[in-house]
């Protein structure tokens, strides 16, 4: 019974995560940090923005790979099976009657006022995780730096983060081998 | 034969598709507009405007659209969505695995804490990209932006409750002039 809870709780909270998610993976991690390190400890600080690297680096629907990764550690498959649908239902079902219904409900002018209401809120809980992240990866004068060139060959010269990801493992490692021969 | 080649695109799109939704959609265009020809260019901007304005992933809201639209059956939509996941579910489960195991090895322990400050900066640049004319259209907008940030960030309250207010406060004030 207590593992049927645990698939439970999963499934609910990533529903939750799910259903209320506009605008993408990013837009996400304000709702998944407060539920799923705040509330519930199912990750660590740390391991929260490891599951973010690992997330944007495989390739996939980073939010499904969030589920994944903490559904699995939480309760192995069976886990992250309950995780990831909890997820893709709402949109699945709302997209789905969308599909069916109401094909053009998008360009009411009520539901355009929503969403012009919706999206400024989405932009500031995407720059929110900016801190809180940056306190957890114990940024400091010294290693600024790297989130800022990251930042900046993303959004201006258009750079993928997938090699922003792969730049930065690899500097750690090359700093690694350099202190091991000095 | 429709169910398999839902099947075989969106399986495709699920192992290609890095760097997250948007980076996806050109991806997704090449294959169901331009190759398959499921639905036309209209409708490929019909989706990514409906997917804006409901909640999820982008890839999913198009895989379940394009899945029923394509075959005209919700067993589209099903067979869509769930192949689009498919190859996230085999790599994340092994990856994740991995990472579990080795959590205290020198290498993968080098790589994680290498990673974090970059990490700050990716989701940098996703605030970033959003700080639009589209998303901030007047002063309301940076009303919202600001008291959206201080309410979650410094008062603790929920991000679903702000993004249920800000809908709220945009079905009042503001409709499109």
């Amino acid at each position: 019974m207590k593992g049927l809870k645990v698939l439970w709780d999963l499934f609910s909270v990533f529903f939750k995560i799910g259903a209320f998610t506009f605008g993408g993976g990013w837009a996400m991690i304000s709702i998944i940090e407060k539920e799923v390190v705040e509330k519930k400890s199912w990750l660590g600080k740390e391991e929260f923005i490891d599951a973010l690297a690992v997330s944007q680096s495989l390739p996939g629907i980073m939010a499904v790979n969030i589920s994944i990764f903490t559904g699995n550690k939480q309760a192995g498959f069976k886990g992250a099976l309950a995780a990831t649908l909890g997820t893709v239902l709402p949109s699945f079902v709302m997209i789905l009657a969308i599909a069916l219904f109401f094909t053009r409900i998008y360009n009411e002018p009520y539901m355009i006022a929503i969403f012009n209401g919706i999206r400024p809120a989405v932009v500031a809980l995407i720059v929110i995780p900016v801190f809180t992240t940056a306190k957890s990866s114990k940024i400091t004068w010294r290693n600024c730096w790297i989130p800022i060139v990251g930042a900046l060959l993303i959004w201006l010269v258009g750079v993928s983060p997938v090699y922003i990801i792969l730049g930065a493992a690899a500097l750690a490692v090359f700093r690694m081998l350099l202190k091991r021969r000095g | 034969m429709i169910f398999l080649q839902l099947f075989w695109v969106y399986f495709k799109i699920g192992i290609f598709g890095f760097g997250g939704g948007y980076a996806m959609l050109s991806l997704i265009q090449h294959e169901v507009v331009e190759k398959h020809q499921w639905i036309s260019d209209a409708q490929f901007t019909d989706i990514v405007a409906v997917s804006q304005m409901t909640p999820g992933p982008i890839g999913i809201n198009s895989a379940t659209y394009i899945g029923y639209t394509a075959s005209g059956s919700v067993w589209g939509s099903v067979i869509a969505t769930f192949s689009v996941c498919l190859p996230s579910f085999i790599l994340m489960l092994f990856v994740s695995r991995i990472i579990l195991k080795f959590k205290d090895n020198l290498w993968v322990d080098t790589i994680f804490s290498g990673l974090r400050p970059a990490i700050v900066g990716l989701v940098a640049s996703a605030g970033l990209m959003l700080m639009n004319s589209q998303n901030f259209q007047d002063w309301k907008s940076f009303l919202i932006f600001g008291v959206v940030f201080i309410a979650v960030k410094f008062i603790k309250l929920h991000p679903i409750l702000m993004i249920v207010i800000s809908g709220a406060f945009g079905y009042f004030f503001c409709y499109p002039s």
